[in-house]
């Protein structure tokens, strides 16, 4: 479960150019063929307002008050495509895989609803069919697998008219985020998030502002998330067997003379 | 259809009242077959397990905790006073392993997909864990239950054939039960950021095994009660008292463990800190564990069955509010509410009354108390 950063695919979202077109979010649905959703004005200009299974990517605005006025932000988000995902190794039938290019995908024929990806994920990303009554699916974020393994950029990549995200390898996507930190002193918060955050993503964000700022959690901690089931997972082979013995050594210490007894109290029912 | 009729009719009100409950859980799981969770719950991709993982799996697979605990006190450690109850707890934990598997069928997305992780293996999972506990703890569970057919229509040879192999049975059952109600606890495990550090711990899996054993000796103690005054036999004192210390016990190493893991992790300030999470925990430990614990403490609680019956009823609640805060405070933080729809009440309450109704229905028409009563 070990990405490799110098094969697989990342993606460098340098917040600081985006303009807010949503160009991003009609390519996306219309390359993976996403209907829409019914919306209400929510007083935001983030439409819809959150990501559902129609929607796998959408422009956060943020509205910030500053001495000159107002400043504006936009924030694209979907799947980060983690390099050691949550969702993979909580799902028990191997429906969400991490393929060695980078994007995470879901096969449906293998889902059985339980929905524990939706829990697991940091980002809150796996949305959920509710509205199918018996074949309802996972949806998120392919990172435009077939794009890729066609050697295509993903659809949003490919129509951003100001350049927003930088796609590559993982390792020359962090590169480049280091060096657009190094070239322009003081025009990037000094974080690349998604660097580190469960123990990296495939997507990266730079900004001019400190992320908490921008709706991103900064509470994720550092650590490969599935470490932490693992850590009771792996611990099964030698719980099993412990157990197997010293409750045999227990059940014959404890019962050793009452033999007869036992089966002549047998006998009698 | 007469003879349905007049048994129905022949019997008492409550039974009446479960009927139609558990009638009413069934034609609202055809709803949700039919028209999905969408349409039948107040889920939603902020929420997404609700009141049916929270009773019906978390709590259900918890509420059978007795029969594992019980099992092992009398063929594994030979407390040969205990051996009474035995049947009445492995039912108890059988019939919850039923409706634990019933449930989780509605709530799954794709019901008819429910096979999957016995041939699909994850064994990253915990998910895949807990499919893999709940199938074969089932299946231990029937085995272990049984004698109790086999002795109703005299299969002496079958029963003789299962009588040799009790002791691994009852092994297995309590490994299964170890992996499977820790197993519950170490789904949390993954979402360190998103649940409240009062409930997240890397020992949770830990603790959820021990509140269980706890909750699963209250639950027997309750049903035994119950029991005697439904077919009007003598309280079974001696084995009420002894469950009674067991639930003291495992109660009070629960609440050391706790304090301590808070403590270690540097914790404990959450305790005041945590606006509502820190509420829903003071409540959920005072109600499970501080106030059983005093009213334990005292004679007179634990010489009379309705003491008795008060502190287990108290041990019950809290720990299942445990199970509720976990679930609750781990998807909590997206802000969104939830409450469950009229039909997910529907189905859970429909869920509990048909095992109420089972079990009624077993102690009714097999030998599972020991004089074999049959009204």
């Amino acid at each position: 479960m070990t990405t490799n950063n110098k094969t697989s695919k990342g993606v460098l979202v340098d917040l600081t150019r985006c303009i807010g077109c949503r160009g991003c979010q009609i390519a996306c649905k219309s390359w993976n063929e996403r209907s829409t959703k019914d919306t209400v004005m929510s007083g935001v200009f983030t439409n819809p307002p959150k990501l559902n299974s129609e929607t796998y990517t959408h422009i956060n605005y943020i509205e910030q008050p500053q001495d000159s006025g107002q400043a504006w932000h936009f924030v694209k988000d979907q799947c980060m495509h983690c390099k050691d995902p949550a969702c993979v190794s909580a799902c028990p039938v191997n429906a969400l895989e991490k393929t060695s290019t980078g994007p995470v995908v879901y096969h449906y024929s293998r889902c059985i609803g339980c929905r524990y990806c939706m829990i697991a994920c940091p980002f809150q990303i796996p949305k959920y069919e509710w509205e199918k009554a018996l074949t309802p699916w996972v949806q998120k974020c392919t990172f435009c697998s077939e794009r890729i393994a066609n050697e295509l950029v993903p659809a949003c990549i490919k129509v951003c008219p100001t350049q927003v995200m930088h796609y590559g390898t993982l390792e020359e996507v962090l590169r480049e985020a280091k060096k657009r930190q190094q070239d322009s002193p003081g025009r990037y918060h000094d974080r690349i998030y998604g660097e580190k955050e469960a123990g990296g993503t495939a997507w990266v964000y730079l900004s001019s502002v400190p992320f908490e700022q921008l709706g991103f959690n900064v509470n994720i901690p550092d650590v490969q998330l599935p470490s932490l089931t693992w850590a009771s997972l792996n611990k099964i082979p030698a719980t099993v067997g412990g157990f197997v013995v010293a409750l045999s050594l227990i059940a014959w210490f404890r019962n050793r003379g009452s033999k007869g007894e036992q089966s002549a109290q047998g006998k009698e029912k | 259809m007469a003879t349905v009729k007049e048994y129905y009719q022949s019997q008492p009100r409550g039974m009446k009242i479960l009927f139609a409950l558990v009638g009413i859980g069934l034609l609202t799981i055809l709803v949700r077959l039919a028209t999905g969770l969408g349409a039948t719950t107040n889920l939603s991709d902020d929420v997404p397990w609700g009141l049916w993982i929270a009773v019906d799996v978390l709590c259900g697979v918890a509420l059978a905790a007795g029969g594992f605990s019980v099992a092992a006190a009398v063929y594994i450690f030979n407390m040969k006073k205990y051996r009474p109850i035995v049947r009445p707890a492995v039912l108890t934990a059988f019939i919850g392993y039923l409706v634990v598997v019933f449930g989780l069928f509605v709530d799954i997305g794709k019901p008819f997909s429910f096979w999957h992780p016995l041939v699909m293996w994850n064994y990253h999972s915990i998910m895949f864990e807990i499919v893999w506990c709940i199938t074969l703890y089932t299946a231990v569970l029937a085995l272990e239950f049984a004698p109790a057919f086999l002795e109703r229509f005299k299969w002496e040879k079958t029963l003789n054939v299962l009588k040799k192999f009790i002791y691994p049975l009852v092994i297995a059952g309590i490994v299964l039960s170890y992996l499977h109600q820790s197993s519950l606890g170490a789904l949390f495990l993954i979402v360190p950021q998103k649940l409240n550090h009062l409930w997240y711990s890397p020992i949770i899996p830990q603790l959820f095994f021990l509140s269980a054993i706890a909750l699963g000796l209250a639950m027997v103690s309750l049903e035994s009660i119950m029991g005697s005054r439904v077919f009007k036999r003598e309280y079974e004192m001696g084995i009420l008292q002894g469950l009674t210390k067991g639930v003291a016990i495992v109660l009070a190493i629960y609440l050391v463990v706790k304090i301590a893991d808070l403590a270690v992790r540097g914790s404990l300030p959450l305790v005041f800190t945590s606006g509502a999470a820190s509420f829903f925990f003071i409540t959920e430990m005072l109600v499970g564990v501080l106030i059983p614990l005093a009213l334990f403490a005292r004679k007179q609680t634990r010489e009379s069955v309705n003491g008795i019956l008060t502190a287990s009823s108290f041990v019950i609640v809290g720990i299942v509010m445990n199970r509720f805060n976990a679930n609750f405070f781990t998807q909590a933080g997206t802000g969104t509410f939830y409450f469950p729809a009229i039909l997910e009440f529907l189905v859970t309450i429909g869920l509990i009354s048909l095992a109420i109704l089972l079990y009624r229905l077993a102690v009714t028409y097999l030998p599972v108390f020991p004089e074999a009563e049959r009204t």
